[in-house]
């Protein structure tokens, strides 16, 4: 057995058994990082390995969390059924999106614009449709549905082995995909479309399949943040912020990695819960000193280590992960 | 509706996009030669608008007056930015230079919330409700001052370009950088003025701005997005195109306001941003892609 897969082990059954020793509020912490060390995989899946910027990946989210909740709310559908719809929603935009993109090359800035511009779109269609409540927004029914699992209801001792899971099962998608024929596909188009294009490789397709993969599983990331809120509102889920806070756990890990949005989901979340308290102490106000922290810790991070924590600490530890 | 009312909006659609094309205007020029997005474009825009807020408030220096301290404060700024930041990231991948500059966006954003509070600001001039009657249409005149303002600064930004020494050579290095470098101009110091040149454009469309529409922090973002969507529409790096893209979505958010909801208008923004990427992803002014 490689150290690699014995460490990942170790940290599986610490994962497993760690609620024992832990508060609600704790647990509640834990499944934010799993949550964002999720989505930041899936975010991870385009920029990391395809090269493609998505600044708006909040759209996918939204999505998700609106089409499970809505179909619940008005026709009591399961989210483990409502997840398909979400998914096919998500994947049918991100293929429209795609389409749009890849047909007409647009690239690089103009790309990710073009993600911001779909995301905002969603984010004011919302705040408009009457049918998931406007700009007041969605509440999902609370009262007497304890212990229904399959409608995804529970405590955050229930979600934290779902984000756990979902953490887990990302991370192993990844690592099997990026080790695939298609991954191998994206890096060499994320290196170089041009080259990548003459050695036969079809650069839409590859693109394409890359922006279908992430938008089906940020779908997922949607659904169940709804179910754990149990409320989404349009200006909320669809805002720039919520798209650059899912970038930032990867980015900070490690862009292309495997590792490195799980480990920057493990240091942004604790962070800025810490910050909220230290801020709250001192008196000022505690969402705006949190930002501007990040602000600060994303240029600082781009400027100093472009490649994110994780590779300098995978070597540190000696092990040997893929290159990015 | 009435025509009238019609004229009106668009009249007060195309006066008002002037404004937002000057803002505009400091993006394509920044991306035209830097080859940098500034991704935190509003947000300089909204600092411009408390800039000139705060002017008034505590000295009453008239917006049109602080115009002119703001953008030359602005230029120092976007200066020593490109000069000590920004210019590390000139041969870094574009998604590094896009993240370092959301980051600013963040600090920028999340800063004025802390210091000024998400409410609303506004400025209250003497003949801020004046108008003048052009047969049934009524045009207020704070706008058409704003307006000619802006073309007056994007005027002077054409003749920097055309007619200066300084501004033939900052084009040179837009044109061919290896080039430029190789007849001896300092390129570092010509992209720190273009900086503070763009920069210098967003500073005066804020204080612009601030005469004709209320501030909060949250516009920002929204801004940003304008200002690339105007760039796009108009053609990056396009200086007229940036000034007709303003045009564009002046009339056509003026009109979305007026025909569907006002909280609609920037979905037809997004929808002509959509159409031109498609169909003519140069712009309309831009050069067809190199």
């Amino acid at each position: 057995m490689r150290r690699e897969h014995l460490l990942l082990g170790l940290l599986a059954a610490a994962l497993l058994a760690l609620p024992l020793a832990l508060d609600r509020y704790q647990t509640s912490v834990l499944v934010l990082v799993f949550l964002s060390a999720y989505v930041g995989q899936a975010w991870n899946v385009m920029m990391g390995f395809a090269g493609l910027l998505s600044l708006g990946h909040a759209l996918y989210v939204g999505l998700g969390a609106y089409v499970s909740a809505a179909l619940f709310v008005h026709f009591g559908v399961s989210p483990l059924i409502g997840l398909l719809a979400a998914v096919a929603v998500c994947v049918g935009v991100a293929m429209a999106i795609g389409a749009l993109s890849f047909q007409f090359r647009i690239e690089g800035v103009y790309f990710a614009l073009l993600t911001i511009a779909f995301a905002e779109v969603a984010r004011i269609g919302f705040d408009h449709l009457k049918w998931t409540g406007g700009a007041g927004g969605l509440f999902l029914p609370v009262a007497g549905s304890d212990g229904q699992w399959w409608n995804l209801r529970g405590g955050p001792l229930f979600f934290y082995y779902v984000a756990l899971a979902m953490a887990a099962a990302a991370f192993a998608l990844c690592a099997a995909l990026r080790r695939s024929k298609l991954g191998y596909q994206w890096l060499a188009v994320r290196e170089d479309a041009e080259a990548a294009r003459a050695v036969g490789i079809d650069v839409t397709r590859a693109r394409m399949s890359a922006v279908v993969v992430s938008a089906a599983m940020s779908a997922l990331g949607g659904v169940v943040h709804v179910f754990y809120y149990n409320n989404v509102f349009s200006a909320q889920i669809f805002d720039m912020t919520r798209s650059i806070d899912i970038m930032l756990a990867p980015i900070i890990g490690g862009i292309g990695t495997l590792f490195g949005p799980i480990l920057g989901a493990f240091i942004l979340v604790p962070l800025g819960e810490g910050l909220i308290f230290a801020t709250q102490a001192l008196g000022v106000n505690a969402p705006g000193a949190k930002a501007v922290f990040f602000g600060l810790a994303l240029m600082i991070i781009i400027f100093l280590a472009p490649n994110g924590i994780w590779p300098s600490l995978r070597k540190r530890l000696g092990i040997g992960e893929a290159k990015p | 509706m009435t025509l009238s009312l019609v004229l009106e909006v668009l009249i007060q659609g195309m006066l008002t996009g002037l404004v937002y094309g000057l803002m505009a205007l400091g993006l394509s020029v920044i991306f035209g030669v830097v080859r940098v997005v500034n991704f935190a474009h509003g947000e300089f825009a909204v600092v411009g608008m408390y800039a000139a807020f705060l002017l008034f408030a505590a000295l009453k220096i008239d917006p049109f007056v602080a115009m002119g301290l703001v953008a030359a404060a602005f230029f120092v700024v976007g200066y020593f930015l490109q000069r000590v930041v920004v210019t590390h990231f000139i041969r870094r991948p574009d998604h590094e230079q896009f993240i370092l500059l959301v980051g600013l966006a963040i600090v920028m954003v999340n800063g004025m919330l802390m210091i000024f509070g998400p409410d609303a600001r506004h400025v209250e001039l003497s003949y801020s409700y004046d108008s003048w009657m052009l047969g049934p249409v009524l045009i207020d005149k704070v706008r058409v001052f704003a307006a000619l303002a802006a073309l007056g600064v994007a005027g002077a930004l054409f003749a920097f370009f055309r007619y200066t020494q300084t501004g033939l050579a900052i084009r040179a290095c837009a044109d061919n950088l290896t080039g430029a470098g190789v007849v001896g101009l300092d390129v570092d110091r010509l992209y720190a003025l273009t900086f503070g040149v763009g920069l210098a454009c967003v500073g005066a469309a804020g204080a612009l701005l601030i005469c004709v529409s209320d501030v909060t922090p949250m516009l920002a973002p929204s801004f940003t997005l304008l200002a690339f969507t105007i760039v796009i529409i108009g053609g990056l790096g396009s200086m007229g195109g940036a000034l007709l893209g303003g045009l564009v979505i002046g009339v056509a958010e003026a009109l979305a306001s007026l025909v569907i909801a006002p909280s609609m208008k920037s979905m037809v923004s997004f929808a002509l941003l959509v159409v031109i990427l498609a169909f003519r992803p140069q712009g309309l002014m831009g050069k067809r892609a190199a």
